[in-house]
């Protein structure tokens, strides 16, 4: 069987992801997530001294945890499977990716298992969010040095 | 009152769509779509597009990981207009510390917690 014919067999027989129920699926579940932060930040700004804007940062944490301990009891697993990108696009699915690399790697050791791998999944997003975060303000300054626009 | 919590839930929603179609008909893994959806971010915030959706959906502007993105470029922005070009690098995990430092302590406590069960 020569290459061509091959590639037009396997794509016949690979299934067809089911888009519109996986884009359902990941709509409900990742709307939920967000619902649910927006009750803690409800919580942090009625029983705590945080305004709508800096509530967020506890927020996050707060989501953090609960994604540790879904993630610890082998929960965050099972609703990933469902969900999508509805658990993985959420602050959620960092916390999860961190949390389950650091579970993963504890035998071999709390230095070179935990500590050397605990961003192997995670670590490409804090390193293409710090880049870009550095590539757009450095253009923004310039631009704004040069007179170009104004902050 | 009541609107931001549909305007958090719908906006939160259609960000994770857009994530979902990525890996669905864009073909990317995971870790790529996760990736995209920073650059956005920070790329929306470098237009002063992402605060404006911040007021509008709240938690569904914040959560998902764009937000991550946008705080790294809100704080360098914020700092480079006080202090010039060197604020690019010293103001750029003021925002949004408290995603880092909540992920590797929690990460941190779960590795006593927990035993390992294939948990991701």
């Amino acid at each position: 069987m020569d290459e061509k014919k091959y590639q037009q067999l396997e794509q016949q027989l690979t299934p067809k992801p089911a888009y519109l129920k996986n884009c359902l699926a990941a709509f409900i579940t990742g709307g939920f997530v967000c619902l649910i932060g927006q009750f803690v930040a409800l919580f942090y700004i009625t029983f705590f001294d945080f305004t709508e804007r800096t509530a967020s940062n506890p927020t996050v944490a707060t989501m953090i945890f609960f994604a540790m301990l879904l993630t610890g009891f082998g929960v965050y697993k099972k609703f990933a499977q469902f969900a999508g990108a509805g658990s993985a696009v959420p602050i959620t699915g960092f916390g999860n990716a961190v949390v389950s690399s650091a579970i993963e790697h504890r035998s071999e050791g709390y230095v070179l298992g935990v500590g050397g791998n605990m961003f192997k999944l995670a670590g490409s997003v804090i390193l293409y969010g710090v880049f870009s975060a550095f590539a757009v303000a450095l253009i923004k300054s310039i631009l704004v040095a040069l007179g170009v626009i104004s902050w | 009152m009541l609107s931001i919590y549909i305007t958090s839930f719908i906006v939160g929603g259609l960000i994770c769509v857009i994530g979902q179609l990525m890996m669905d008909v864009g073909k990317l893994t995971p870790a790529h779509t996760l990736c995209t959806l920073v650059v956005a971010g920070s790329i929306l915030d470098g237009f002063g597009l992402y605060e404006p959706l911040i007021d509008f959906a709240g938690t569904g502007a914040t959560i998902p990981i764009t937000s991550f993105g946008n705080a790294l470029t809100h704080g360098a922005l914020a700092e480079a207009e006080k202090h010039g070009i060197i604020g690019v690098l010293t103001g750029m995990f003021e925002v949004t510390s408290s995603g880092i430092s909540a992920a590797i302590v929690f990460g941190f406590i779960a590795s006593f917690l927990f035993k390992s069960k294939r948990t991701i």
